[in-house]
């Protein structure tokens, strides 16, 4: 166990961080982002595609930065404007910074697509039997806090004794298609304009918005799909790219996170940070 | 038409650390046994290579499908109950080894006044300190008579600690040694000796060195790979039931294990149960198991649901306060393991690594160590620090103040990923007449079976408890040098989020079939030959994690199974007179 975990030390630094650091000057200085949100469908599918590398070491597209990921392409979203409002919301979200990329160059809004397409977006393990009972509890339900008397105002809905929280018969993809077409609409009614082509700060105005459950949305608190989002992108950002998100552990690379290892037996004692070059499940299941 | 199999000793109902300890000992006494699992058959290759934070904790990959089966919660008695439906709000284990296998590993033993809290209570105190909705009672048992099932664990399980200064007597040391030990965790134990108290490492399920348990069975060393806490252990250097008991039990010959088996009801007849019956959920085939005799052995939900679907014991009824199953369900909920987070802006720690029971703690201000007399409420906890290995997914610890999203959240949730660190207090948690288990009226299962509804609300000792905590927690973390502090909010109700699995009550044992459901060898008053074997039987939560106390009574549980297919009969006398007042 010890000596694959020595090999793993000696590998030498990432690349990636370079990369990562080049693209964003490229960004700015091409002034593709507006307000902080890539902008239009055909720009953000040029940012998107043209400059992510495989992290798989097995491919022959190793270094080759402008191979296109073939599973970067959507499976649950069939409108595409839905994935551009998607795409501006996770980025405002979760910027891109001098720490390091945004959500949407991390692939988040794909990370979400699958994993809306998949049992966990049609709420396979949830309890989905009638009867619903709607208006009176507490949806806010993706909230990690303890105490569901801080999250937020839920207006006419709120009841004074907080209840199980998941009380709606809409599954998570249906959620985010109507959320992120409320978002558009929201945009639309406020500042007469697309969600995407709103500025950074009407963007902002409109999540908070949601966020503090000031929109009403059908079957389900405008709040109860923010946290989903929130948590939804945060989960993209950092999670195993198996899933299509965290592009090139890009993710953990700025949390200085050294992914799935075999054993830290010989270093937890440490009093020093240790730094490792992230290894992905790739990498540790070989 | 149920199909109905040949007659055994003793059927089990479950495979987590009940089930699996109990499968053991009675094969290995030479009964035929079989155990029905409802979820799936697993074993180490299952958990090796498959470290993945979103599959495991934030997709539950463990836990209960709740598309099947779920509970109905609300506070109070004339609400209406609503389902929970989310595994994000409700994880209980599921497939072999149940909730053993994804446990954290911290195991420790409930203190001895936590057997005799009602009488000890009194005694020091007077009966005015305990309230009048508050149900406490002792457990029928002793610490001193349970000490040896405990050790019994210990051993089986490899148990990985050093001992508490102030902890209760142990009649043999830890198996193996300690954990080792963090520069976060030294700087907590620094702090606390500083502030004149008495602090020691976690004793640990996740083992130190390379152990063979007396069962002949191994468990291997912790690699200390963070991925622990909602996983299965990748190296089967995790004390569970699938690298323990459950082997133990296959190697005898006389154990026969049937997963994907859904009990749905104990057979009985004049007092006796007969055996179980039960569904193949592969094949839809229903099964009649006799057996001389049943043993639940399954979550403290389950344990209780198939008594009231079997109709067996009176159900309590909280108007009158009569009946027992169902009665004192506890647990520990938001209202537990409350602290306060230090944020380091010079410190860096190596939190990405860890261990389940990775940690260090004291009990200064457990059980009834520290004097009540001025104090607005009963019982304690340990104050702990742990180091599980934080996720990338996870570990967003920002100070409070920060937005939750947006650039201000990025900037300081990545400056402060390895610079926080969190104390909690695990304080116990007392039973009221309010908080109880049914049936609910409404909602079904898959086979349109009512399912368990839980009453739970908060009073005043729980918020009292959790303040005191809090403010030790804060004293702590200020003596470490963190350079902020936020405290937790203290919720003012339950927020119905069933999420450590520290869920437990409701079959509770005694020495009053008046106030209890199990006599202290977890068999039934009403019926000699079934037993109810788990956390059902706490009267009350004691002030720290339970495995250890579940596999302990697991053990008197088996003694009190041979006993009772050598002799038969009621294996303890009942008290006339009620132990609570």
């Amino acid at each position: 166990m010890s000596d694959k975990y020595d090999k793993d030390n000696e590998k030498d630094v990432n690349t990636n961080d370079k990369d990562g650091v080049s693209r964003r000057r490229f960004i700015k200085n091409t002034g593709l982002v507006a307000g902080g949100v890539v902008g239009g469908s055909l720009l953000g599918g040029v940012v998107t595609n043209q400059w992510n590398t495989t992290p798989d070491k097995d491919t022959q597209t190793k270094g080759n930065k402008t191979t296109p990921e073939l599973q970067d392409a959507r499976m649950f979203f069939s409108r595409k404007e839905d994935f551009e409002v998607l795409k501006a919301a996770t980025e405002r979200i979760f910027p891109e910074d001098d720490n390091g990329p945004g959500a949407v160059e991390l692939g988040a809004p794909y990370f979400i697509d699958k994993q809306l397409a998949g049992q966990w977006g049609s709420n396979a393990k949830a309890y989905m039997r009638d009867p619903f009972k709607q208006g009176k509890q507490v949806q806010d339900y993706e909230h990690q806090d303890r105490d569901q008397d801080k999250q937020g105002p839920h207006s006419d809905t709120q009841n004074p004794t907080p209840t199980p929280r998941y009380q709606t018969r809409l599954n998570r993809g249906e959620m985010f298609i109507q959320g992120l077409r409320k978002l558009d609409k929201e945009s639309q009614d406020r500042f007469k304009k697309k969600f995407i082509d709103a500025e950074g700060d009407q963007q902002d105005e409109i999540l908070e918005a949601f966020e503090k459950g000031e929109v009403q949305m059908k079957g389900v608190e405008a709040t109860t799909f923010f946290n989903l989002l929130l948590q939804t992108t945060l989960e993209g950002v950092y999670a195993d790219p198996v899933y299509g998100g965290n592009k090139n552990m890009q993710g953990w690379v700025m949390k200085e996170y050294p992914g799935p290892r075999a054993a830290y037996i010989n270093d937890i004692e440490s009093d020093d940070f240790i730094k490792m070059e992230p290894k992905s499940l790739r990498d540790y299941q070989g | 038409m149920a199909k109905k199999l040949d007659k055994v000793d003793v059927v089990v109902v479950g495979s987590g650390w009940s089930g699996g300890i109990v499968s053991a000992e009675l094969s290995k006494a030479g009964y035929k046994v079989v155990t029905l699992e409802r979820g799936e058959n697993r074993k180490t290759a299952d958990y090796t290579g498959v470290k993945d934070e979103l599959r495991y904790t934030n997709r539950f990959e463990m836990m209960q499908n709740l598309s099947h089966e779920t509970i109905t919660s609300r506070n109070e008695i004339n609400e209406t109950a609503l389902p929970v439906r989310t595994q994000g709000e409700m994880m209980a284990g599921t497939d072999l080894g149940g909730g053993g296998v994804h446990w954290a590993g911290a195991s420790y033993r409930f203190d001895p006044y936590d057997f005799e809290i009602y009488s000890k209570t009194v005694e020091r105190y007077g009966k005015k300190k305990i309230p009048e909705d508050m149900t406490i009672q002792d457990w029928g048992i002793t610490y001193d008579e349970l000490e040896k099932y405990y050790d019994k664990f210990d051993k089986m399980a490899g148990i990985s600690g050093e001992e508490d200064p102030l902890g209760p007597k142990r009649s043999s040391d830890y198996p193996n040694p300690p954990m080792k030990e963090t520069p976060n965790l030294r700087l907590f134990k620094d702090a606390a000796k500083n502030l004149g108290y008495h602090p020691f490492q976690i004793p640990s399920g996740n083992i130190t060195e390379n152990y063979e348990n007396p069962d002949g069975q191994v468990i291997n060393q912790c690699q200390y790979c963070a991925f622990c806490t909602q996983y299965g252990c990748d190296f089967g250097a995790k004390a569970d039931p699938i690298v323990t008991v459950i082997p133990a039990a296959k190697e005898t010959g006389n154990f026969e294990l049937r997963t994907q088996s859904y009990v749905r009801r104990v057979l009985h007849d004049g007092g006796k149960a007969n055996g179980v019956l039960y569904v193949d959920t592969v094949t839809g085939q229903e099964y009649e198991q006799p057996a001389d005799v049943v043993v639940l052995a399954a979550f403290t939900f389950t344990n209780n649901r198939l008594l009231m679907l079997s109709e067996i014991g009176e159900p309590y009824n909280p108007k009158t306060r009569k009946g027992v199953i169902g009665r004192n369900f506890n647990g520990q909920y938001n209202n537990s393991h409350l602290g306060a987070r230090g944020f380091f802006k010079d410190k860096k720690f190596n939190l990405y690594m860890g261990a389940g029971a990775l940690g260090a703690t004291f009990s200064d201000f457990q059980a009834d160590k520290f004097d009540h007399t001025d104090l607005d409420f009963i019982h304690g906890g340990q104050i702990e620090i742990r180091q599980y290995g934080d996720g990338a997914i996870a570990s967003n610890k920002v100070p409070k103040g920060t937005p939750k999203w947006g650039p201000e959240f990025k900037e300081n949730s990545i400056f402060y990923a390895n610079r926080n660190l969190n104390l909690w207090y695990t304080n116990a948690v007392m039973s009221y007449w309010h908080n109880y288990l049914d049936l609910d009226p409404t909602y079904k299962d898959d086979f349109n079976d009512p399912l368990i509804r839980i009453t739970n609300k908060f009073t005043d000792q729980d918020f009292n408890i959790s303040k005191f905590g809090i403010k030790k927690c804060k004293e702590v973390l200020k003596e470490m040098g963190a350079d902020i502090i936020d405290e937790d909010e203290i919720p003012k109700k339950f927020n119905h989020v069933y999420f450590g699995g520290h869920y437990t009550g409701g079959v509770i044992m005694g020495d009053n079939p008046e106030t209890s459901a199990v006599n202290n060898y977890l068999q039934m008053w009403d019926v000699d030959n079934l037993f109810v074997v788990g956390g059902s039987a706490f009267p009350q939560f004691g002030g720290i994690h339970p495995t250890p106390t579940i596999g302990a009574l697991a053990y008197r549980a088996s003694e009190g199974i041979e006993k009772y297919l050598k002799n038969g009969g009621q294996l303890a006398t009942a008290k006339d007179n009620s132990s609570t007042a």
